[in-house]
């Protein structure tokens, strides 16, 4: 690699492109990406990622723990969007062990799923705004994202790393106060979202950075393993929730949105109408949960006592519950032998878990199908001659997670 | 008409005859296994067949099965067909000793960093691959650590210095 960027053109006495280490640790980047850009002025002739500054091992670690102990590492893939990685795994679990959720419980699973997609297209449209120059628009959204955590937090206690939900449900019902939140949340994000989009969609300096940068064909990106809302932007109407629906996400009226070029421009417009669309599907989950009457309405887990922890106050005070507490967690429980592969829509695409299980306490394998990692393989195609700034933009309109691309 | 898993399978049979094998349907998944040399031709088949068209590379994995001699590393594809919504999954099976497997990268763009991915953690040679190196791992590995024979730090070992750790205090 080194002998590559000080080798000489051929009949040459002077380099005449610039090398530019663009990261690993530069604010721009939004995280640990390192690109290594070839410019000539300021165009780019080529762009070379290298990738792998925060890897953990997580298939490795996977390896050794039991189900509820790999929840904590799914957090910390894509980390803005961490309950839909934990629906997912909770969702392939359940797949492998045959456990069936209680409609109740999928609603509830749909509003968290939901309210994460909207925190995860907030925070990266909001990016792309701060990267050409608007910082007003991120700052203002910043409080519903913090309303979204606050919501997280009367789930399950926790706002980042999230760990909620357990094979089979919730750990406990949602409060009154998590509804009000949410109620307050349904009531005003819609006039934020708006004003949000004012900013920016016909925003002439936003249009003029975005039209046209980093554009890419449906061809293409159906070729380079785009999923999520990059490849809507390029005009392919693929979306894990309606092509192989999970947690009842059939039950939901909701359009998928489309672009045309796939370029900044359009894939900032397609999370726009993505988080419309997801209001739209708690509105109607939260209309769904309301129905529900007498014993229904307080159902948030499924009747599975081999996988489903027992609830704490019983872990306190009986032995029985205490017991069936360690040998759940500690991965003591019968697990059959079996391959699944079981995929969601995470905030920035197809969020696969591929689990064999050999019937151990243990996976015998497990690998992540994480989204970022596939497309971000397309950025030096993406830049190719475009302009030094545009490369920062379309970085940042990808929906890089760094997190996620290392695992 | 849409397509269904018995379409897929006789239509791969009439091709390829005995050379598949182990025909499965995992939690509803068409699963089968291929000949370690014969990946590539399977994968053309099919993409470019006008009523498969699985066009779409979802995941490239690697496992490892250390008891299985000659063939011990299974390469995993797990393939779409965006038209008619339909997945299937097929292996490939080599051995540490040699383990040649022809790249996918000339049908899936995708492909490249997936197989590196794959090489990384597994040794997996995919031959015809235009920049087969280390991914997430340092270049200067010489080991591959997903392999089976590279067991996690033991938990319960004791001659680790907590303080080096910033968790105060040591064992002694």
């Amino acid at each position: 690699m080194t002998e590559h960027h000080i080798k000489l053109p051929e009949g040459s006495i002077e380099k005449s492109t610039t090398t530019l280490n663009l990261g690993p640790t530069h604010p721009a980047t939004h995280g640990v990406f390192q690109n290594i850009l070839e410019l000539d002025g300021e165009r780019i002739v080529s762009a070379e990622q290298t990738v792998g500054y925060i890897h953990r091992a997580f298939e490795k670690l996977a390896e050794r723990r039991p189900l509820y102990q790999i929840t904590t590492l799914t957090d910390r893939l894509n980390y803005c969007s961490s309950p839909i990685n934990n629906m997912g795994w909770h969702l392939t679990c359940e797949k492998l062990l045959g456990v069936r959720t209680p409609k109740r419980v999928d609603y509830l699973r749909v509003i968290i799923m939901e309210l994460a997609r909207i925190s995860d297209h907030l925070i990266c449209n909001s990016v792309v705004g701060v990267d050409s120059g608007a910082f007003t628009g991120f700052l203002y959204v910043m409080q519903y994202r913090e309303l979204i955590y606050e919501i997280y937090e009367e789930i399950c206690g926790s706002r980042l790393t999230t760990n909620i939900g357990r094979i089979g449900g919730f750990e406990r019902d949602f409060t009154q106060a998590a509804f009000l939140k949410l109620e307050k949340f349904l009531k005003e994000y819609p006039q934020v979202l708006r004003e949000f989009e004012n900013l920016f969609s016909r925003n002439r300096i936003f249009m003029e950075r975005t039209i046209g940068a980093g554009p890419i064909s449906a061809e293409r990106a159906l070729n380079y393993g785009f999923t999520g809302p990059n490849l809507r932007a390029a005009g392919v109407d693929y979306d894990v929730r309606v092509h192989n629906p999970y947690s009842s996400y059939e039950d939901f009226e909701f359009s998928i949105p489309v672009g045309r070029t796939g370029d900044c421009y359009d894939r900032f417009l397609v999370r726009n109408q993505e988080m419309w669309q997801s209001l739209k599907i708690i509105e109607q989950a939260y209309r769904k949960i309301q129905e529900f009457k007498g014993a229904e309405a307080g159902v948030f887990h499924a009747d599975a006592p081999s996988y489903y922890l027992p609830e704490k106050k019983d872990v306190y005070t009986k032995m029985e519950a205490l017991i069936w507490h360690f040998k759940i967690v500690m991965g003591e429980t019968d697990i059959p032998a079996g391959e699944v592969y079981n995929s969601v829509e995470g905030g920035n695409g197809e969020l696969g878990f591929y689990l064999i299980s050999d019937g151990g306490r243990t996976p015998y394998r497990l690998h992540f199908r994480r989204p970022c990692f596939i497309y971000y393989q397309a950025y030096s195609e993406l830049t190719k001659g475009s302009m030094l700034s545009d490369a920062i933009i379309v970085m940042s309109s990808l929906n890089l997670i760094a997190g996620e691309m290392d695992a | 008409m849409a397509l269904t898993n018995e379409t897929i399978k006789s239509k791969l049979l009439e091709k390829f005859g005995e050379s598949l094998s182990n025909f499965e349907e995992p939690y509803g998944l068409l699963s089968f296994e291929a000949p370690a040399g014969m990946n590539l031709k399977v994968m053309q088949f099919l993409y470019d067949d006008p009523e498969l068209r699985f066009q779409f590379l979802t995941d490239l994995c690697a496992v490892h099965y250390p008891g299985q001699a000659g063939r011990e590393l299974a390469v995993v594809y797990h393939l779409h067909n965006l038209t008619d919504n339909i997945r299937l999954r097929f292996k490939v099976f080599t051995s540490t000793q040699q383990p040649d497997i022809f790249t996918a990268t000339q049908l899936y763009a995708s492909a490249n960093w997936m197989e590196r991915e794959t090489y990384d953690f597994f040794g997996v040679n995919f031959v015809g691959h235009p920049n087969l190196i280390r991914i997430l791992n340092v270049e200067e590995m010489d080991y591959f650590p997903l392999r089976k024979e590279f067991p996690l730090e033991d938990q319960t070992r004791i001659d680790k210095d907590d303080a080096m750790f910033g968790r105060g205090g040591s064992i002694n």
